[in-house]
Parts: C-alpha cells; sequence; structure tokens
C-alpha cells in the first residue's frame, strides 16, 4: 500500500496491551499485530467477511461513560476508567476498532466458546488425518490442539458424505471434511469472477456444490484449495503425492508472465511437488493462477538437453566454449546474439556483456498473449523489463525476429548465439537458419537444434537464483529450490565462459559477487544488493521507460502508465 | 605422592600345595558338566521369543486379508536412521473393499542395514499396520537383498488380530449410517 495520508489510528486494548492501529483494521488483524492469536476459519484477509465459523469469538468491552454526562465513570478499585463489558462473546473478524475498544481473548467465557466450536465443527469430521493431504497444514488440527477440548462426546453415528467428488479438472472435493466456511464460494465470486461454487441442502445436509452444468475449471481454481482452511478441497495434481512435512519451501517467482506473483515451491530430495502462491500485497496478494503452478513439470521433462553437443555429437563443455571461442574469432563483427525476456536480470547482463564483447547487435523475443486482468499479463515474458534495465535493450522487442532475419539475408550475421530461445519459434525461416552457425544455450529441445553448431544445456528458474523485474518494475528475487540436473551447466558460468571466448574480462559466477559487479555497471541497480533485496521486492525507478509501449493491461495490482497501444498486439 | 608399603603375607602350607585351588575349579567344572544346558543348536534350535520383542519391521494385513498401511508416512517421518521409504498412491474407486480407504501405498521399502529397531514405527502408525515382530536374522548377499519391499514385509508380517476395525465401521457407516 501507498502511504498517501497517514491513516487515521485508533487506540485500542487487546489483553492488556495498547496498540494504535489504522481505522478499519478488524479486531484479529488488531491482534494479530500485537502477537495474540484469534483463531478463526471463514475470515481470510483478502476476502470479504461472513462471521460463519464463530471460531474468533471475543470478549470485548467499552469505557463506561456517564450517559447523561458524558463523563467517564471511574472504577474505584483500580482508579482507571471502568469497562462496560458486553455480556456475551463477539466475533473478532466482524468487528472493526473503535476508539477505546477492550478486548479479552484469555477468559473462561471465550474459553469456552472455542471449546464449543470446536466440538461442533468435529462432531462430523471424518478424523481420517492420516489420508488427508491437508494434514500439517491443517487450521482444524492446529486449533483443536491448541484450542479444542481433546476428546470427543459424540456417539452417535457421524453423517456420511461423499469422499471424492471432481469440481473441476484440478480440484477434487471430500464433503466429510468440509466445514462450510464458504472461503472458497467467496473467492470465485470476489476475485476470480466466476461464481460457480455454492451451498445446498439445510442443516447437517449442508453440502459445497456448483451450480448446475457449471464447473470450477477457471485459471485461479486451485487457490480454492489454498484458502481451504481443511482438507476439503484438495488439487487434484497433488493429492496423495506427498505429506507436506516432508517438504522443503523455497521463495520463487512465477515465469509465467510479467506479473511475477510471489511463489513457495515445495520440493523432496531434489524433486519440485508442487508451486502454491506466498503472500505479497503489492503484487499478488495471496493468489496465483493455476497455469503457473504446473511450471516445475519441466525440469523433469523428458525433453531435458543433458548433453554438450557439437555439431549433433556429444562433446564437453570446455571444448564447446572453445568451439564457440572459434567461431567468434573466425566471425569477428558477424555475430548476433538473441537474449531472453525469460532470462535472470543477471543472465541479461552477462547477455549484454557478451554482446558488447563481440560487438554484437542484440535482440529478444517477445511473447504477446492475452491478459487475464488479473495474475497473467499480456506480456509472458517475466523479464523483459530486467533486458531494460541491464540495457540488453533500448525498445521493446518486435513480434518476430525480422531485424535479425533481414541482417541474416544480407549476410551481415553468420554466428548467432540464443539464450534459451528457439529461433525456429521466434520467426527465423530454415533458409535463414541454414545460413549461420548457431550456439544455443538451453533448457529444453527445439526444432533447431539438430542444425546448431553448438549446445549447452542450462538450468530452469528452479535450479538457480537470480532476480526478475515485474510489470511494476519491481525487482523480485528468486531461490534455487532443486539441485541442477547432471550434464546442465548454470547459465551465469556459460555466459562468464562465453564472454572469457569472446575476448571479455572475467566476470564473477556466483550471484553476490556478480552483483558487485552489476550494481557498478548499471546505474539504475547501484544501491541493489542480492542478499539485502527484501522479500516483498524494491521499486526501480521507471522514469526513463515512461514512453515505451508496453504492452500489459491492467492487472490486480498494476496500471498501465498509458493506454495499451492495439498494435503492439498485432 | 606417599607411598605406603605392603607386607606381603607368606603363603601357608596349603596354598602352597595349590590343591584345594584345583579341587575348587574341578567343582566348578563338574557342576557345570552336569547342570542343564544353557546352549541352544543355532540354527536348527531357536529361542523362544519373548512378547514385546522387537525385530524386524513388518506390514501386516487385517483379518479381511486387506492391507492396513494407508501411507501416512508417519513411520517415515519419526524413522531415525531413515530406514524405511514409502511412495504413497491412490487407492481406485472401482476396488469395492478398499475404495473407501483412497489412499495405501504403492511402494513401501524399508532398508535393514540402516534400521536399527528402535519400534518407533510400530509406536507412531496411527493404522496399527507395522509391527516389529519375532524374526530377528536377516541377512543376504547384497545391499539390494538387505532392502525389504511392500510384497517381502506382508510376507513377512501375516496377518494379525485387529482390535479396532476402523475401515470396516467406516464401510459400514457408509452402507447402513447416517449416510447423507
Amino acid at each position: 500500500m501507498i502511504a498517501t495520508a497517514k491513516p487515521d489510528l485508533v487506540t485500542v486494548n487487546i489483553d492488556g496491551k495498547e496498540i494504535a492501529v489504522p481505522k478499519g483494521t478488524n479486531v484479529i488483524e488488531a491482534a494479530r499485530l500485537v502477537n495474540v492469536d484469534v483463531p478463526h476459519y471463514c475470515y481470510h484477509p483478502k476476502l470479504t467477511i461472513v462471521g460463519n465459523c464463530r471460531m474468533c469469538l471475543i470478549e470485548m468491552g467499552m469505557p463506561a461513560v456517564d450517559p447523561a454526562t458524558k463523563a467517564p465513570i471511574m472504577d474505584p478499585a483500580t482508579g482507571k476508567q471502568k469497562i462496560n463489558w458486553i455480556p456475551r462473546p463477539q466475533i473478532g473478524c466482524g468487528t472493526n476498532v473503535s476508539p477505546g475498544l477492550h478486548v479479552r481473548t484469555t477468559t473462561p467465557m471465550v474459553k469456552d466458546a472455542r471449546e464449543g466450536v470446536m466440538e461442533f465443527l468435529l462432531i462430523n469430521h471424518p478424523l481420517d488425518c492420516p489420508i488427508c493431504d491437508q494434514a500439517g497444514e491443517c487450521k482444524l488440527q492446529e486449533q483443536a490442539t491448541g484450542y479444542g477440548r481433546g476428546y470427543s462426546r459424540f456417539i452417535e453415528d457421524k453423517n456420511v458424505k461423499p469422499k471424492r467428488t471432481q469440481l473441476g479438472p484440478r480440484v477434487t472435493l471430500d464433503d466429510e471434511r468440509c466445514i462450510l466456511c464458504s472461503r472458497c464460494i467467496r473467492f470465485s465470486k470476489e476475485i476470480a469472477k466466476d461464481d460457480v461454487l455454492g451451498f445446498v441442502d439445510r442443516g447437517s445436509y449442508s453440502t459445497l456444490t456448483c451450480f448446475p452444468g457449471k464447473k470450477l475449471e477457471n485459471n485461479y481454481s486451485l487457490n480454492t484449495v489454498d484458502i481451504c482452511p481443511v482438507g476439503a478441497l484438495t488439487s487434484t495434481d497433488f493429492r496423495f503425492k506427498m505429506r507436506v512435512w516432508f517438504l522443503k519451501q523455497t521463495n520463487a517467482i512465477d515465469t509465467e508472465s510479467s506479473v511475477g506473483a510471489n511463489t513457495v515451491v515445495w520440493s523432496r530430495e531434489g524433486t519440485i511437488y508442487r508451486i502454491t502462491p506466498r503472500r505479497n500485497d503489492e503484487v499478488n496478494d495471496t493468489w496465483m493462477a493455476d497455469s503457473g503452478r504446473v511450471l516445475f513439470k519441466a525440469v523433469q521433462a523428458p525433453d531435458r538437453l543433458s548433453a554438450v553437443k557439437i555439431n549433433g555429437t556429444d562433446s564437453a563443455f570446455d571444448i564447446a566454449i572453445n568451439a564457440a571461442a572459434e567461431l567468434f574469432k573466425a566471425n569477428a563483427g558477424a555475430v548476433a546474439v538473441v537474449g531472453s525476456g525469460r532470462s535472470t536480470v543477471e543472465e541479461q547482463f552477462l547477455t549484454k556483456q557478451l554482446a558488447t564483447a563481440l560487438k554484437a547487435s542484440t535482440h529478444l523475443v517477445s511473447r504477446v498473449g492475452e491478459g487475464d486482468k488479473l495474475l497473467v499479463s499480456a506480456d509472458r515474458n517475466p523479464n523483459v523489463r530486467g533486458a531494460l534495465v541491464t540495457g540488453l535493450i533500448s525498445t521493446l522487442p518486435g513480434v518476430k525476429l525480422v531485424d535479425l532475419g533481414a541482417q541474416i539475408d544480407a549476410g551481415k550475421v553468420k554466428v548467432v548465439v540464443t539464450v534459451g530461445e528457439d529461433l525456429a519459434a521466434a520467426g527465423l525461416n530454415a533458409g535463414q537458419l541454414a545460413k549461420i552457425s548457431l550456439i544455443v544455450l538451453g533448457t529444453h529441445a527445439k526444432s533447431m537444434d539438430g542444425g546448431a553448431k553448438v549446445v549447452i544445456p542450462t538450468l530452469t528458474a528452479f535450479e538457480k537464483s537470480g532476480t526478475f523485474v515485474n510489470q511494476q518494475f519491481r525487482i523480485q528475487k528468486f531461490l534455487k529450490a532443486v539441485p541442477p540436473m547432471a550434464g546442465a551447466t548454470d547459465d551465469l558460468i556459460v555466459l562468464a565462459k562465453l564472454v572469457g571466448a569472446a575476448g571479455g574480462a572475467t566476470i564473477p559466477t556466483e550471484v553476490n559477487a556478480l552483483w558487485k559487479t552489476i550494481a557498478a555497471a548499471v546505474p539504475a541497480l547501484a544501491t541493489t544488493t542480492f542478499a539485502n533485496l527484501p522479500e516483498t521486492g524494491q521499486l526501480l525507478d521507471a522514469t526513463p521507460f515512461s514512453a515505451l509501449p508496453f504492452v500489459e493491461g491492467e492487472t490486480l495490482h498494476y496500471k498501465p502508465a498509458q493506454p495499451v497501444v492495439a498494435a503492439a498486439n498485432a | 605422592m606417599a607411598v605406603i608399603t605392603v607386607e606381603r603375607k607368606p603363603l601357608t602350607f596349603l596354598e602352597r600345595t595349590y590343591l584345594p585351588q584345583i579341587a575348587g575349579g574341578l567343582k566348578t567344572t563338574l557342576k557345570h558338566l552336569v547342570a542343564p544346558k544353557k546352549t541352544l543348536e543355532y540354527p536348527e534350535q531357536r529361542p523362544a521369543i519373548p512378547t514385546g520383542y522387537r525385530g524386524v519391521p513388518t506390514l501386516v494385513m487385517d483379518p479381511n486379508g486387506r492391507e492396513k498401511c494407508v501411507s501416512c508416512q508417519l513411520c517415515e517421518f519419526v524413522c531415525p536412521p531413515k530406514a524405511i521409504r514409502i511412495t504413497p498412491g491412490e487407492i481406485p474407486a472401482d476396488q469395492p473393499d478398499r475404495a473407501h480407504v483412497e489412499k495405501g501405498p504403492k511402494a513401501f521399502d524399508i532398508d535393514m542395514l540402516r534400521c536399527i529397531y528402535c519400534g518407533l514405527c510400530q509406536e507412531v502408525c496411527p493404522e496399527e499396520a507395522i509391527f516389529l515382530q519375532n524374526q530377528f536374522s536377516m541377512s543376504g548377499y547384497s545391499r539390494e537383498e538387505m532392502v525389504n519391499h511392500k510384497d517381502r514385509l506382508y510376507e513377512l508380517g501375516g496377518t494379525l488380530p485387529d482390535a479396532h476395525f476402523k475401515w470396516d465401521k467406516k464401510k459400514a457407516a457408509e452402507e447402513h449410517g447416517n449416510a447423507h
């Protein structure tokens, strides 16, 4: 949030601790600021408040004033103003702070209320934690331990409901576990704007279901799985794959578009099992698109490149660099470098160094799709702005590599270095590809690899650390989640070696050390270091690029500076 | 350091003959000659295993011959030497006997070169599916032979009486109970 005016602060007292919070904050959020946990299920900071789970019951009161004179009534025992406590518990999520509000969360009444709510929630709960995917990150487990009674008085038969209903292509519903908090319904309606979920039937027959003829199949359906406080909604892809307590969490960035949604990559022993969103109120709140959650499958895809090749036969890394060096020497002045908007800022910086050392022209491949106005923007490259900031390109990339094609046709370019980009898909025809010697850095096999002089396998975004600059010019870092695949080399090492082969200076290849070089060379990043980059990212100065016609339309936390130029989409 | 000089007592006449000591030694030997045997002709004879003995960990079936393990992976989590490795899998809906259990192990490996026979897997198991039973000798010619796979674990484990019939009760509830 941008601090425009100082928000009106309201002083409240929570469990004896005074705190000033902005007006409009509810009691759960205010209590969080003083490290008091108010348990809740249905409340979600990014959704509307319904107050139907009744777990966040608290006791509250206001300072007493004389009704007639409005003079404070003092308590002679303590010498302080008397507090009029409301005799019944109130819900914390639906109560906004007001000046002088007093809240108690540790009284017997609150404890009884929580135990009662927990007991009712658990009477029909199947208690199949051993087979439940939510176990380990389940609010019901946590709060039964923290606030529950510890034993059950329920001796009647539990309700039996369907256990594996497919709500959509990616979401499976276990009806027995549902506590009817309605978070998923509110998400679909308010955030995804695809109102397909609802409750039918009454009482203990209440069931979450899709409206007739509809399916939960929008590109944000898996967020309902993330926000489900229990194991009712589960991801069909992750279902029964791995228990969450084995998984290591690594902060990452969604690479599917220039939104740069913050994510967490969950992996165990070098295998990635799932990707979930990470809260960043300035970028993606707590959401991410389903399409970004399957990107990890590329890491172990069968078409991953795993061997250095020269003219199509297996070779070794050093020999490949020497072969590249010879190509550079033999064709001095006739080299072009195709950078990538999918490369990290560091790689783009090195690509720029390579181009400078070779006196080569630089090109970037554009990927333009349709933005969904939420968390997938029109620019499907995650890091075009990084290429602008590092000086790899000065204007936005054209639709196809027309310039490069013309240069090849004119015989000005004889060697092309491509960093992860498929030149055939990017607009070069077979005749043009046949005319050039190709040096390919890439992660996956592509149609043009066959004719390439040198192919060096590199890493996917999950196997390396780096930074991306998103559409807001916010530089965000991501960390290495899994070890690199055998046979592939870090892009930074490959690029630094190529710079050396082109006669350039030696550049460090470790990210932290490299950032010292970057900070010295790129004025916009002079004060940035990789280690100190905040979790939520850092905004860079966008004014030098304000005249460029960026293709993105409006998304969740982004408004284009100028109207989108229709021609850019053509 | 102070030195205490101890006076060595001279041996008596009997002691100098060594005869009482020889007699004492022979008495001990003769006593063991006639005493009942303590040793076993292993491996033909096997010792009686006391209850609560912690032998090789095994997987057991319930009295209906279904696997009890639901691959919750708690034993894998608790195992101190990381000897257990489970690949969970889904039980397809077309198995009427077990479909309501939903989840079972696709693969279950216990590396007996790593296992320290601590019994924590048995203690932690919420389904009472893994037991350390009587078998105490494991041998093999290769490392691979020393890894017990799922079929071997069930072969070793056999069927144990079940006190709870949790999944049977669940199925009965599904058929006759408070079905919604």
